[in-house]
């Protein structure tokens, strides 16, 4: 199944803006995430066809998965 | 002569000189910031205004006069946000931090200076603001935002500001602002990154933001803060803190700013 992958800040040092990648179907978002090299305690916000999602989730093709890293600085 | 007459004699073109508004303080035995507010209200701006002005109206200039924000952090965002709400012209800032100046802060905090170093934050600031706007009240409050201290830090105040630097505080502003009802500003930075968002209570953004978040500290562990991310976020947040107060121009709720200064992408994420 295709997943359209959207990194931002950092996560995309090294990677990519925007990818549309092939996934076999019963994907978790967790494992997207850990096919990018994403650690789990690097990310703030996942995001699932613009709606905030659980790592856990299980994708279906043509899903949008952005991803934003836990920015915390001041 | 009463106080409007005195500042009224002494004003050019309805601005009123800074000369005359020491003067009327002395003369009048007044604190600075009750002069400042009468001269508004009689319709004469400081001269110091005079360039808000095809901006912020005088009647605007009078509600940022009355205002009271609160600046929770005092560091790299805080430093640019105490430095840009004062010269804006908000009446009382209270800026609360518990740390002290040190030397990595001399990169990137614009209070910090070599002199300093080992001094409180908020008493850096507290000169600071002496030093550009003396009409603006400043409450040094050289503490840590938490829930045993949040409604405290924050009563009265209309708005706050997030210029924290750990995910347990921010959640305890999120909470303190909830409690009272004001909307948050918040502001995030980690190397070239950044991101602000407008939080009215119950509107979950920072949950969202820090939802997976197990960690205190996040990618500014590995990026550091370079000199200019705090100054666009930070002013960012000052405008968004001036439109609150105002009630105009559209905040940014319901989503969050994402900026990127190494692609120079500005991207609004609805959440």
């Amino acid at each position: 199944m295709l997943i359209t992958v959207k990194l931002f800040a950092n996560f995309r040092v090294g990677r990519f803006v925007v990818e549309v990648r092939d996934y076999p179907a019963g994907t978790a978002i967790k494992a997207v995430s850990g096919s990018l090299g994403l650690a789990s305690q690097e990310i703030g916000m996942t995001m699932l066809n613009g709606r905030h999602a659980e790592p856990e989730r299980v994708l279906k093709d043509g899903d949008v998965l952005a991803f934003f890293p836990l920015l915390g600085g001041g | 002569m009463d106080l409007e007459a005195y500042l009224s004699a002494g004003a050019k073109g309805g601005l009123l000189p800074w000369s005359v508004q020491l003067s009327a303080a002395r003369n009048f035995d007044l604190p600075l910031s009750v002069v400042e507010e009468r001269a508004i209200l009689a319709g004469l701006l400081p001269a110091r205004y005079q360039r808000n002005r095809e901006s912020i109206s005088i009647n605007e200039q009078f509600i940022l006069c009355r205002s009271r924000v609160a600046i929770i952090g005092c560091g790299g965002l805080g430093g640019y946000l105490i430095e840009e709400l004062a010269r804006l012209g908000v009446g009382t800032l209270v800026g609360v931090d518990p740390d002290v100046f040190e030397e990595h802060n001399l990169n990137r905090q614009l209070l910090s200076q070599i002199d300093a170093l080992g001094e409180p934050k908020v008493q850096c600031a507290s000169r600071r603001v002496m030093a550009i706007n003396p009409a603006v009240r400043f409450e040094a409050r050289p503490e840590r935002l938490g829930p045993e201290n949040g409604l405290a830090l924050l009563e009265g105040c209309q708005v706050a500001v997030d210029a924290l630097d750990g995910v347990s505080s921010r959640r305890a502003l999120k909470d303190a602002c909830a409690a009272i009802g004001i909307p948050m500003v918040h502001g995030a930075i980690a190397g070239w990154y950044g991101q602000i968002a407008t939080e009215f209570p119950g509107d979950g953004i920072l949950e969202a933001l820090y939802a997976h978040a197990t960690e205190e500290k996040g990618s500014e562990k590995q990026l550091g803060n370079p000199s200019f991310t705090p100054a666009v976020i930070a002013s960012l947040e000052a405008a968004e803190v001036c439109k609150l107060l105002l009630g105009k121009g559209q905040a940014l709720r319901h989503m969050m700013l994402a900026v990127n200064l190494l692609d120079m992408s500005f991207e609004r994420i609805k959440l």
